[in-house]
């Protein structure tokens, strides 16, 4: 039969045809590294930096790193040119170079651009990381709701509502019950209900998800704006005065210098994300509801043919990523600012729709490509108080240069879940 | 007619419905998209309506004895709503209560000024929907539109006529080059143009931002803040009903594009392609047309609708604008262009109901009903649009039939002269 065939052809044809070398990669490390090695480096201002690693009321202190950044700009170019070497490397032995590779390189960048925006005076470390993580938080949440939805085969445009909803319902239920942990449960229940409504809307009426995801961001938008200026506005003490989530230092780990300031002394909000990152990622490649999970964004008519049940399984996926996404929204209002404001959520579910294809289709990678978003947040605070040469309204645009750079140089073609976007109907 | 006889029997006669003409009529008409979209507006305001009741207080007052007299309750409810939609009608319309003639029907005037850019807005976005794109970056491309055609209303002095033309052009031609590089993107690396849009309208919105601040947009009379030059007296759009009336020569540009939008998308050869690519690109490939070519031009003309719209906010006033010149618009055609359904009149009346809602407002703020209300009509209007089964199922309308009476009546109307 035909399985016999091809298993004949194949070993023949496995020593001629050999894989495509995927340039992409590489010509974008490099030209990143160039860019490092000319812009902070070779034309980089020359004064000292000083890399500030220590909180204020720390009792170790770790020293100071002051630097030449034009050392520091031409030393740490050299090295992205040689990681851009490595990853020629790989590609000339067609295989794809490691993610941490990347990952390194990037912090490399970074570095060196610290340090030329700083030059004369001092980078804060621990303020930086902080607020990046702070920024981060519900880009992260809203893109590992987007992730599980992927995977499952629902694309979802509708973070940007859920996180709106959520902040909205957080604030409001907060300030009514004077409970801030209800207000969570809501903004979790008001996520769910925004999933859950683009789950039955693309899986029983089979409306396009796209257009049904941004049609819900505008209802949303237009509810919580409608209640905002009609009710919140009216009487602010009554319905939008919730406060913040306080900070809760781990005893022990939160005295653990560097790190213990940046990692374990945060929001509950911010500890979710430890906690439902890693979670996430095990349950998605680890158990057999992940499996089933990944079956059925991928292939549905072979998930069904084994018995799963598909829409089902889209359907609770998604309520269960609208939770996680709801939970998003709490942290925009009562995990920073406190009170809802009108349109509060501002792009950062467009941003962790980008997160998505940026980390492709993995917890753990959307999830680090928020914090590069967050991170491009405070580094534009800081940049401006720092009093860069580079315009504020130019550093603002590169998070989004980059995800374009990434999304037609790193991620390329059809490597998301096969399904994805279009609605299952059983034969 | 013959058309009657042969689509007769190709319709299978269900038990419960007689197979006359008039109940065959009669279906059409149900479950065609008219009623359906009459139907969603009408949810629409009846949702808005009761937000309105909800949040009055007036009506939560006298609630509190519903029980001893009810009939206070609802007719606090009806003057709630009666105000908030009057004063809507007041505002967008006609305005009964005003001391002249002209000023009564100012409303109706500011309905189409704030419409026109939204019906611009709503072609490009329906343009690159059936074509099969998702076009979310109007913002970015009308942005684009506003950066061209301002530089070419200050910078270029030129003679009355002319440099309206020249502006209006290079605004569009602005545009349409941001939205080709969309277009590019996903079809040299098959990027996702969802993605490629919303990320392109953070880099316009930054980059137009700067160029306000201190590029060479700048005025220099607004200090620090990002402001444009204003237009030249010769590249303003000039009024149409005299000096009274606000609205301007846009509209009548806005009415132009609809007419070129109809003609590119139904007859052109271009635009069967745009249609061909948007059923199905693999078939389009099967008959030899350059898909991706196709994508490149498709979100270049799409963007190029959007950049009248940034054309008619530039060109239409005699200040400077500024960055958030965009005011919702790229977004807002969406909406307008899912409520149009893809033909050039219904995104023009969708366009118009906007605009209208847009227009109302003041009137409503000013009557103490909030007028977000109207955000939550456009979205539970363009959510029954989404899904013509919902409201199928809550008004119990019949299915869409493919070839009506109707249909194949105004059909032969129009292939008559070819086959005869």
């Amino acid at each position: 039969m035909t399985s016999t065939v091809t298993a004949g052809a194949s070993p023949a044809l496995r020593t001629t045809v050999l894989a495509q070398r995927n340039w992409k990669t590489a010509i974008s490390l490099l030209v990143f590294a160039l860019l490092g090695l000319i812009g902070f480096g070779l034309l980089g201002q020359s004064s000292d930096v000083t890399f500030n690693w220590t909180g204020t009321g720390d009792d170790v202190i770790i020293p100071n790193w002051v630097e030449d950044s034009k050392r520091i700009g031409v030393v740490f170019g050299i090295l992205m040119l040689a990681i851009t070497g490595v990853s020629v490397w790989f590609t000339w032995n067609r295989t794809r170079p490691p993610a941490w590779l990347v990952l390194v390189f990037g912090l490399l960048f970074v570095t060196a651009l610290l340090a030329s925006v700083g030059a004369g005076g001092r980078v804060p470390v621990i303020y930086l990381a902080t607020g990046a993580i702070s920024f981060a938080v519900p880009v992260i949440l809203g893109a590992v709701a987007g992730v599980m939805g992927e995977r499952v085969g629902v694309v979802n445009i509708a973070i940007e509502g859920q996180l709106l909803l959520g902040a909205f319902m957080a604030a409001i239920i907060g300030t009514m019950t004077g409970n801030l942990f209800l207000g969570i449960a809501s903004a979790m229940i008001g996520g769910a209900l925004v999933a859950m409504i683009l789950a039955s809307f693309s899986i029983k009426y089979l409306v396009d998800q796209i257009i049904i995801g941004v049609v819900l961001n505008v209802l949303v938008a237009g509810i919580t704006s409608f209640f905002y200026s009609a009710v919140m506005t009216r009487n602010s003490e009554g319905f939008n005065f919730p406060g913040t989530l306080s900070f809760l230092a781990i005893p022990g780990l939160s005295d653990i210098p560097l790190i213990g300031p940046i990692l374990f002394d945060n929001r509950i909000t911010t500890y979710a994300v430890f906690v439902i990152v890693p979670l996430v990622g095990l349950l998605m490649y680890k158990t057999r509801w992940g499996l089933r999970l990944r079956a059925v964004g991928e292939h549905p008519l072979a998930a069904d043919t084994v018995g799963i049940n598909v829409n089902r399984t889209r359907f609770r996926v998604m309520t269960l990523a609208g939770l996680i996404a709801g939970l998003g929204g709490a942290a925009l209002s009562i995990g920073a600012v406190g009170p809802f404001i009108r349109d509060m959520s501002a792009g950062q579910g467009y941003i962790a729709l980008a997160c998505v294809i940026l980390g492709r289709w993995n917890p753990w990678y959307a999830a680090t490509a928020a914090l590069m978003f967050g991170f491009a947040r405070i580094f534009q605070v800081w940049a401006g108080q720092a009093g860069s040469g580079i315009p504020a309204d130019f550093i603002a645009m590169i998070p989004y240069l980059v995800t374009l750079v990434a999304v037609a140089g790193f991620v390329g073609k059809s490597i998301g879940p096969a399904a994805a976007g279009k609605a299952y109907v059983k034969q | 007619m013959s058309t009657d006889t042969t689509s007769a029997p190709t319709k299978k006669p269900s038990a419960d419905e007689p197979a006359g003409l008039s109940s065959q009529i009669l279906r059409e008409i149900m479950g065609g998209g008219a009623v359906r979209t009459v139907l969603a507006i009408l949810c629409g305001f009846i949702v808005g309506a009761i937000l309105i009741i909800a949040t009055s207080e007036e009506v939560a007052q006298v609630s509190g004895y519903f029980f001893s007299r009810p009939m206070d309750t609802v007719s606090a409810a009806w003057a709630a709503v009666s105000g908030g939609y009057g004063a809507l009608f007041r505002g967008s319309i006609f305005n009964p209560d005003a001391n002249s003639f002209a000023a009564s029907v100012r409303p109706i005037t500011e309905t189409l000024r704030l419409g026109a850019p939204l019906i611009a807005a709503g072609l490009g976005i329906a343009l690159s929907f059936r074509v099969g794109l998702f076009n979310i970056g109007g913002q970015g491309q009308l942005l684009l539109g506003v950066v061209f055609a301002s530089y070419a209303s200050f910078a270029w002095p030129l003679p009355y006529g002319l440099h309206l033309i020249v502006a209006v052009v290079f605004g569009i031609l602005g545009a349409a080059l941001w939205g080709s590089i969309v277009g590019l993107l996903k079809a040299t690396t098959g990027a996702h143009e969802v993605i490629v849009t919303i990320m392109l309208n953070y880099v316009a919105f930054n980059l137009v931002t700067w160029l306000m601040r201190s590029g060479f947009l700048h005025d220099d009379a607004a200090g620090g803040n990002p402001q444009t030059v204003a237009p030249l007296d010769t590249a303003q759009l000039p009024p149409i009903l005299g000096p009274g009336f606000s609205l301007h020569a846009g509209f009548l540009l806005v009415v132009a594009a609809t007419i070129f939008y109809w003609w590119l998308m139904e007859r052109s050869t271009i635009g069967y392609r745009f249609r061909t690519v948007g059923l199905n690109p693999n078939a389009a490939r099967t008959a030899g047309m350059n898909v991706p070519k196709i994508y490149v031009v498709a979100m270049a003309a799409s963007a190029a609708f959007v950049g009248i719209a940034g054309v008619n906010q530039t060109l239409g006033r005699a200040g400077g604008v500024t960055p958030s010149i965009d005011a919702g618009i790229g977004f807002d055609g969406i909406t307008v262009a899912l409520l149009g359904g893809g033909g050039a009149v219904g995104i023009f009346f969708a366009g118009l109901l906007f605009g209208a809602m847009k227009a109302g407002s003041p009137m409503m703020q000013i009557a103490d009903v909030s007028p977000e209300v109207l955000l939550v009509v456009q979205g539970v209007i363009v959510l029954f649009i989404a899904a013509p089964p919902l409201v199928r199922a809550i008004f119990r309308l019949p299915t869409p039939v493919p070839a009506g009476p109707i249909k194949t009546f105004v059909k032969s109307l129009f292939t008559r002269g070819k086959n005869s």
